[in-house]
């Protein structure tokens, strides 16, 4: 068995300590109560600052617990904060790419549109921020559920709709496909959903990883693939950088 | 040959962000550091101008990492500013003699009507284009020369410096007390009640009204030539723009014709309709500025609404109410409600601007019954937003005698998509986003990348503009019109509130 990591030990006594304490405490009364170089304390308090589980006061200068630990069941990023800090990365891989660009999350085991750039061409679009995809057929989708073992059982456990005859419906290709994505680190959706289109998306990671969100873009096959019909490697490195940078941002100095 | 780029440094009212741009004008990296707010009395927003020259030169040099890229691949700098906001310092330390007095500041409301009395106060307008009020920057400069001891003798003799931000950020790129540029350009020093429209020089009788010493002022160029070489933060890059951030904005949504319009949501919000090479005089509280000048070419002028508060009711809604922890919050507190539950704000903060022009209204929060959630507040919130969009579209077109036909949007509160919404419903035309939402840095960067030759020529730069997004009216005509009437009533419930006495206590 693998030793215990200490600073993760210090870490929950420091939530428990703040936990039970009635008033907010400073770093050298942290630091006494659990006989810690203040140094060391005021390391850990910061990390747990950054990640919302801990929070200062402005005045005083004393620590609390962070509202972010109330919510640790429910999804820690709100959707419109997603919006709000991804909108600066896809608009530049929509004019780079000359394809729509769309940022899902999932709610209740559908893809949640919650950004849509139109394909820079100037041809009427209509905005889908809002909508629902559905998880299995869709680039976006596969991506979340490859880093949601939840999601995708429950996926499986149902009868995934076959919407052309590429989409994947069975619990067996799923679950091989979303392996693949994982190792790769991104996904394509081949006429799986809509005939003509495909699409490639990519993992939005936020504090420590976690993923919590994903960014694609969409548009017609002979497009976003070559005559292999694999996606063009451009395309790709395209959706990968992009992801990697609203990940950036989500993981520095909260807004 | 390695890639060169455009760099743009965007110093606001709340922050200072500098974005590399390239030559497609897509977004490369962006960095960002807000500034202190000091509210030391009710009506007054100062800044720290050495702060911000202080943000600037960690801005910079992270955008360029973030970007990957050395100081000799940056074709040009182009600068953005918070306009107004005025900024007096020492000539040779280099020291600002007091806090900077931002455009949201109203100190000058007692001072505003004395001088509304004084001779020559109707010839002004015709001069400058704009009616007298606390938010452009003679006034403020005029305060702070009465109330700094000594300060008027020094800025007779030379020794202490009048600027905007442009003016101070140029000056201190350029050498500060050792040899700093002290100039500014057109649009900026179109905002100071202090510069003749046509003539495009510093008006002698607006200097003699407000009582300003000519010697203090920066020297008036275009807001796109090379203005000098950086020896800060970016030594040896050429400075080659500077205009005020929504001139900025309107030259990055590239409004290059006649009839082209845009509304930047920031802080505040600003409608600008390009008017061509001749002014256009409002008669429904529009402003009439310089929307761009490109070296030595004929000013391109423009009509402006200018909305005070619109993103900075959310910022008081997160930063003082506590009611949500970040801005885009907002909205997910505002859907928890379908409608505004009979709620109206209006934010007159700083009074109102366009097209009311009330320096002596003050917000309210109408509506209030025990209904009322958060929820609703959030709605209401937002829903200013739209309204004063509305307020000053109308008078755009009664103005202009045009119909818009769709409004072409930018800024961060384009992210907030019940916001858009909400727009395009009250002000009954499609609203449209471009690919990118950060047209004041884009505006900057066009602008000294066209004065170096980085871009051609403008029909260059308008072929780069992209739609993004498009959000239709949906909302029912009667609903439309109810909705109105009820937040006009609630408009005509900030008037008259601040006393003539309060105020005289005040100064």
């Amino acid at each position: 068995m693998p030793g215990q990591v200490q600073s993760i030990a210090r870490a929950a006594a420091i939530l428990r300590l703040l936990a039970s304490s009635s008033g907010r405490l400073g770093i050298g009364e942290i630091a006494r109560s659990l006989d810690l170089a203040k140094g060391t304390a005021h390391g850990i308090v910061r990390t747990l600052q950054d990640v919302g589980f801990v929070e200062q006061d402005k005045t005083s200068g004393k620590y609390q617990l962070g509202a972010a630990l109330l919510h640790l069941g429910t999804s820690y990023l709100d959707v419109n904060e997603l919006r709000s800090r991804s909108i600066n990365w896809a608009d530049p891989l929509a004019a780079r790419s000359g394809e729509a660009v769309r940022i899902g999350t999932l709610l209740d085991g559908k893809v949640l549109v919650v950004h849509h750039v139109f394909r820079p061409d100037d041809t009427l679009q209509t905005l889908d921020v809002g909508s629902l995809l559905p998880p299995h057929a869709t680039a976006l989708g596969k991506v979340l559920l490859a880093y949601d073992v939840g999601a995708a059982n429950a996926v499986m456990q149902g009868e995934p709709e076959p919407y052309t005859r590429r989409t994947l419906v069975t619990a067996r290709t799923l679950s091989r496909a979303l392996t693949a994505i994982r190792d790769n680190g991104w996904a394509a959706e081949i006429e799986e959903m809509t005939l003509g289109e495909a699409g490639i998306a990519a993992p939005i990671r936020g504090y420590g990883g976690l993923v919590v969100g994903a960014i694609g873009l969409s548009g017609p096959v002979d497009r976003v693939c070559d005559a292999q019909r694999h996606p063009r490697p451009t395309l790709v490195a395209y959706v990968r950088d992009a992801a990697r940078a609203v990940s950036r941002d989500l993981g520095a100095a909260r807004w | 040959m390695t890639d060169s780029y455009v760099v743009s440094i965007d110093q606001g009212t709340t922050s200072t962000r500098c974005i590399v741009f390239d030559r497609r004008g897509n977004l490369v990296s962006v960095a960002q550091r807000e500034h202190q707010q000091h509210f030391p009395r009710p009506g007054w927003v100062e800044h720290d101008a050495l702060e911000i020259w202080r943000n600037v030169g960690k801005v910079v040099p992270r955008a360029l990492a973030q970007a990957g890229i050395v100081a000799g691949q940056v074709a040009a700098i182009g600068i953005a500013n918070q306009r107004e906001s005025t900024v007096v310092w020492d000539r040779r330390t280099g020291v600002p003699v007091a806090p900077a007095i931002i455009w949201q500041d109203t100190r000058t409301d007692t001072l505003v009507e004395t001088l509304a009395r004084a001779p020559g106060a109707e010839d002004l307008r015709q001069h400058c284009g704009l009616p007298l009020a606390t938010y452009f920057s003679g006034p403020k400069l005029r305060w702070l020369l009465d109330h700094t001891p000594g300060l008027y003798e020094r800025a007779e003799r030379g020794e202490v410096l009048f600027g905007t931000m442009e003016s101070w950020l140029i000056w201190n790129l350029t050498g500060g007390p050792d040899g700093g540029l002290h100039l500014t350009d057109v649009t900026n020093a179109s905002r100071t009640m202090l510069m003749d429209l046509r003539a495009l020089g510093w008006h002698p009788d607006s200097l003699a009204f407000f009582g300003i010493p000519a010697a203090m002022l920066p020297e008036i160029r275009s807001s796109s030539e090379v203005y000098g070489t950086a020896t800060a933060v970016l030594p040896g890059v050429r400075i080659a723009a500077a205009l005020g951030d929504q001139q900025a904005a309107l030259f990055g949504q590239t409004c290059f014709a006649p009839g082209d319009a845009k509304c930047t949501y920031g802080t505040g919000s600003f409608l600008l309709l390009n008017t061509g090479t001749e002014p256009v005089h409002s008669s429904h509280g529009l402003l009439t500025t310089v929307g761009y000048q490109i070296g030595g070419q004929p000013a391109v002028y423009a009509l402006e609404g200018s909305i005070a508060i619109t993103g900075s009711l959310v910022q008081w809604f997160r930063d003082r109410l506590e009611l949500i922890s970040s801005a885009p919050e907002i909205e997910t507190l505002a859907r928890t409600v379908d409608d505004n539950g009979g709620c109206y704000i209006v934010p007159a903060f700083s009074g109102l601007f366009a097209p009311h022009w009330r320096s002596e209204a003050r917000g309210v929060i109408v509506g209030l019954t025990s209904y009322i959630t958060k929820g609703h507040l959030a709605r209401a919130v937002l829903e200013a937003t739209g309204w004063q969009t509305r307020e000053v579209v109308d008078a755009m077109n009664a103005d202009s005698g045009l119909e818009l036909t769709a409004l072409r949007v930018d800024g961060g509160m384009t992210a907030n998509n019940l916001l858009m919404q909400f727009v395009a419903d009250v002000v009954a035309v499609p609203v449209v986003r471009p690919m990118v939402a950060e047209t004041v840095s884009l505006g900057a960067a066009y602008a000294a990348g066209l004065a170096v030759g980085y871009w051609p020529d403008l029909e260059g730069l308008r072929s780069n503009w992209h739609l993004a997004a498009r959000w239709v009216p949906k909302m029912d005509n009667a609903v439309r019109a109810e909705e109105r009437e009820n937040w006009q009533r609630a408009v005509e419930r900030t008037f008259g509130w601040i006393k003539p006495e309060a105020r005289a206590a005040n100064e």
